[in-house]
């Protein structure tokens, strides 16, 4: 988990008739000039095709992520393990790429379960203002104000059994996947509700949504075709920006063994009891950490272009 | 500016009570029960007896009822006794705060005092190579992962080359001012870590949005030098929206100091929390966490008044502040 990095919120929209560009072209033009953001993009992909290829990478070099193996514990990089294997003879290579895959897929559907509570309940407190606002933002305040991992800990830690969930559902392996993106959606909307909150503040006073109010259109159709649309800009960098630290948060709690539990991999748990092996393999424990590392960096560092690129206020380079 | 105050004091006292309630409803749905253990740890008792001990200790009741029933108790000082430390749950604290108090203060003391000058520089010299690299070492502060930071330190300082203990608070046999201090190393570095990147970003932000105000324009206007302008108008003004920052960032630093205290085998607040609530410790799990809540609210009330305070353009009448801090 990371703190919150300062985000801007504007809605201005780039002078399109000026330049005779349109506007995907100026963003790319735009993004292309964050040369960190090109890179983290370029990784990224290629670490999504390594890791959700994993299953042909499994059968074309003979790699197993379960295959425990004792006679071979904690071996370094040889030819049938490129990267050695962990304390139970597994090969650590490919319990890599199937940790990418829950570090991936936690990271992104919670950023953008986030991102739609995030988004419904900045519209209703910047379109209703007034009374309903202030609630909905001393909502969000109260959230942003709880010590995070402390409260997450919690939540993970709660039995299934006691919520009412039945046994076999309890038991489902899918469910540590389900309940780690939920809890961290619960708590992980605020950002993206305290910037389209603000963008639609200034949003609903625009002509054009007078005039959509005066020829009869209702609250939600406002909402949605009108100020939607307008603030769409901070939503998409600070998801981008979320995605990091929601994987910065899964990857503690599995560590923490609270998250996703073994013998499914995860990064974070691929380092739990990871104290006693800094003694003995101390590369066992750079590998899971550094994938961690290079996977958030790099979504920053596209959140960062992205905010750079579609929001002319904000760029680096103007002065 | 009081009847301000007042009302945000009511308020962090509202928002207190309902996370009392939703920590209490979900300390009740973690995994076991005291009359669980109880049975755990003696095989003679029968389920008749596991009925009355729960009527006993009231775990019959409904969750309002029982809420209500340790409210009452709390209030008047007396939050049970620990299952782990077998004391009542304000008696260990102590020390731990100590630990914390210490950890903490320490690590914002280095991490304030390094990003406020390095944001400052890196705004002032926007775009230098000194900019890029200030920028590069924030963006690798906030992403690299609290617990393996921990864990790559402890393997540089306390296997590779050995000089400073990879955990504890200090040797076994006491040890002195400078085996605690040694031992206190490699914690608030981590924790240092975890929270500069934020704070330099912020300031840099700050900074820049001050440099491009008209007040900034008059003061060169007047022929004012550029240190004079720097130093005595745009830090000034750039580190208002920064103590708001860092001081709401609380709740944030206190999450990093709960990995780096449990990395660290370091006896503090957080690692009494996490331990309370994976041993079971029901008591102490809901102290320490409410604590731990109360600590942020504090925190984020005084924000929010130093806000009011340093900068008089902003109004207090209620409802507007709101508006012109999320705004625009």
């Amino acid at each position: 988990m990371s703190m919150p990095v300062p985000l801007t919120n504007t809605t201005d929209t780039t002078d399109t008739a000026a330049t005779g560009l349109s506007t995907w072209q100026i963003f790319i033009s735009r993004f292309a000039t964050h040369k960190m953001a090109l890179i983290s993009a370029f990784v990224l992909v290629l670490m999504s095709l390594f890791v959700f290829g994993a299953s042909i990478m499994e059968t074309l070099f003979g790699l197993d992520p379960t295959q425990v193996d004792l006679d071979h514990r904690l071996t370094t990089a040889s030819f049938t393990h490129p990267l050695g294997t962990d304390e139970l003879g597994r090969d650590l290579l490919a319990r890599l790429l199937r940790g990418g895959q829950v570090s991936l897929i936690v990271g992104l559907s919670a950023a953008v379960i986030s991102a739609v509570i995030g988004t419904i309940v900045g519209l209703i407190a910047g379109y209703y203002g007034g009374r309903m606002d202030g609630l909905l933002m001393r909502l969000t305040d109260g959230v942003i104000a709880l010590p995070l991992l402390p409260l997450l800990i919690v939540l993970a830690a709660v039995d299934l059994n006691k919520l009412g969930l039945s046994e076999s559902l309890a038991q489902n392996p899918d469910i540590d996947l389900y309940r780690i993106i939920f809890i961290i959606a619960l708590v992980g909307w605020t950002t993206v509700a305290r910037l389209v909150r603000g963008a639609s503040l200034s949003v609903r006073e625009l002509d054009f949504v007078s005039a959509a109010t005066a020829s009869g259109a209702s609250d939600l159709r406002i909402m949605a075709i009108h100020i939607l649309p307008n603030v769409v800009t901070p939503i998409i960098v600070a998801t981008t920006l979320t995605v990091g630290n929601v994987i910065l948060l899964e990857s503690v709690l599995s560590f923490l063994g609270l998250g996703i539990h073994p013998p499914v991999a995860s990064w974070g748990n691929m380092l739990t009891g990871a104290q006693e092996l800094v003694w003995t393999a101390p590369m066992q424990v750079v590998y899971p950490g550094l994938a961690i590392f290079i996977t958030v960096i790099a979504f920053n560092f596209i959140g960062d272009g992205l905010q750079d690129a579609l929001d002319p206020k904000a760029t680096r380079t103007s002065d | 500016m009081i009847r301000y105050i007042a009302g945000r004091l009511v308020e962090s006292v509202f928002v207190l009570i309902i996370m009392s309630f939703v920590i209490y409803a979900l300390i009740g749905l973690m995994p076991g029960d005291p009359i669980d253990l109880m049975i755990k740890s003696d095989p003679r008792l029968t389920p008749a007896d596991a009925a009355r001990l729960r009527a006993v200790y009231g775990l019959d009741q409904p969750l309002l009822e029982r809420y209500y029933n340790w409210a009452m108790k709390a209030l008047g000082g007396d939050f049970g006794n620990s299952r782990l430390h077998i004391r009542p749950v304000l008696d260990v604290m102590g020390p731990f705060m100590t630990n914390t108090i210490n950890l903490m203060g320490l690590s914002f003391i280095a991490s304030v005092a390094i990003a406020i000058p390095a944001g400052a520089y890196a705004a002032i010299h926007q775009n230098s190579r000194a900019d890029h690299i200030i920028n590069l070492l924030c963006f690798a502060g906030i992403s690299v992962p609290v617990f393996w930071l921990a864990l790559m330190l402890i393997i540089v300082f306390a296997v590779l080359i050995p000089i400073l203990p990879a955990s504890g608070v200090s040797a076994i046999n006491g040890g002195g001012f400078i085996d605690t201090a040694r031992h206190l190393v490699l914690p608030v570095i981590t924790l240092t870590v975890f929270s500069i990147g934020s704070y330099t970003r912020f300031m840099r932000a700050s900074m820049i949005e001050v440099m491009r105000q008209d007040y900034i324009r008059t003061a060169f206007a007047k022929g004012a030098t550029r240190g004079q302008v720097v130093r005595r108008h745009a830090f000034r003004n750039a580190l208002i929206p920064v103590t708001t920052v860092i001081a709401l960032s609380f709740g944030t630093l206190f999450s990093g100091a709960l990995i780096t205290e449990t990395m660290f085998a370091y006896p503090g607040m957080g690692k009494l929390i996490f331990d309370s609530i994976m041993g079971n410790d029901y008591n102490m799990a809901l102290v320490t966490l409410l604590l731990a809540t109360l600590v942020t609210l504090l925190a984020n009330l005084g924000a929010d008044i130093t806000y009011a305070w340093l900068d008089p353009r902003i109004s207090l009448g209620g409802g507007k502040s709101a508006k012109t801090k999320g705004g625009s």
